[in-house]
């Protein structure tokens, strides 16, 4: 059966999307990235270093038929934002952005007055805007009215690898906005990964949880299996949590009785 | 001549247009994208461009990112 999803015209059968940051080196990342199974990676834009002539290119890292997702990640203003998903479409050639605005250094918390002041901007330019947000469902109704092609809701801090720390407010975003959302940031390990598929989101996004773990490929694959998993979990439809036991064996029939 | 490269101030030859500066400073072209005054150059316009006094040009790439 094919389960597949989208944004915008752009048709993916993964589930998982990754970073392409924080890697040991290029080689480690190219195994990850094939183990993952995923077809969107996501890729910064940054002044190019002019000192060092000949210095390798990520892109000849990335497997053949990714589809790259430029960021706008360390930008703190709408207008940085922008600047930057223009420059990284002129990179790219293509029309997806994963929009950051961020409104703090410490938590690198997003400043969601200037991300939907951005997300306007591009929208208008004709980018497929993917808003990574906070996990608040007024500010992902206001990114849909935006215009966005999805909403990013956070899992916990980027990088902090907390989980899933308010799975009812993903929830209430996912009853409150028609377009896809993707859990983007704060996955620390398999099992959150899962949460986020079983919760219904259609897609996780993370780039540290593989990236720095002992074995960034084994990790890779725990992913690529967690997804799996936690989307036919969410399709099965899980069983009601209730207070006491229910027997799995029948009450009746014991011998002695 | 002077212009802004990156965040720094370089001296640069003059009359070069943004395929000219690539050029000089050994960049392939199609690896980057580049604004000048932060208007993002399309690569169509790179042999029209001209590079002036004072300008302040970014040359990006992409990197490893999340």
């Amino acid at each position: 059966m094919a389960d597949g999803w989208s944004i915008g015209k752009h048709a993916f059968t993964s589930r998982l999307l990754v970073g392409t940051g924080k890697y040991p080196d290029f080689p480690t990342m190219q195994r990850a990235l094939a183990a993952s199974g995923a077809e969107v990676v996501t890729v910064a834009v940054r002044r190019l270093d002019l000192s060092k002539k000949g210095a390798e290119s990520l892109l000849e890292w990335i497997p053949k038929g990714m589809t790259l997702l430029p960021n706008t990640a360390a930008c703190f203003t709408a207008e940085e934002a922008v600047r930057t998903a223009r420059l990284g479409r002129e990179l790219e050639m293509g029309d997806l952005v994963k929009l950051e605005v961020i409104g703090d250094r410490r938590t690198l918390f997003p400043d969601v007055v200037g991300l939907v002041e951005a997300a306007k901007v591009l929208v208008k330019e004709g980018f497929t805007v993917l808003p990574y947000t906070n996990d608040d469902p007024v500010t992902a109704k206001r990114l849909e009215d935006a215009g966005c092609a999805a909403v990013m809701p956070l899992g916990a801090p980027i990088g902090s690898g907390l989980g899933i720390r308010n799975p009812y407010n993903i929830r209430i975003i996912m009853e409150t906005v028609k377009v896809p959302v993707l859990v983007d940031a704060g996955v620390g390990t398999a099992s959150d990964a899962a949460v986020a598929l079983e919760l219904g989101a259609v897609a996780v996004l993370m780039n540290t949880a593989i990236a720095e773990a002992k074995d960034p490929v084994l990790m890779a694959e725990a992913m690529k299996a967690a997804v799996e998993a936690g989307r036919k979990a969410h399709l099965a439809g899980r069983i009601p949590m209730k207070l006491h036991a229910a027997a799995s064996s029948p009450m009746a029939g014991l011998i002695g009785s | 001549m002077q212009v802004r490269l990156n965040g720094e101030m370089r001296e640069i030859p003059e009359g070069l247009t943004v395929s000219g500066l690539l050029a000089h400073l050994g960049v392939k072209a199609q690896r980057v994208a580049v604004e000048v005054n932060e208007n993002v150059v399309t690569k169509d316009r790179y042999e029209t461009q001209p590079i002036g006094s004072g300008d302040s040009v970014e040359i990006v790439a992409f990197v490893g990112g999340g």
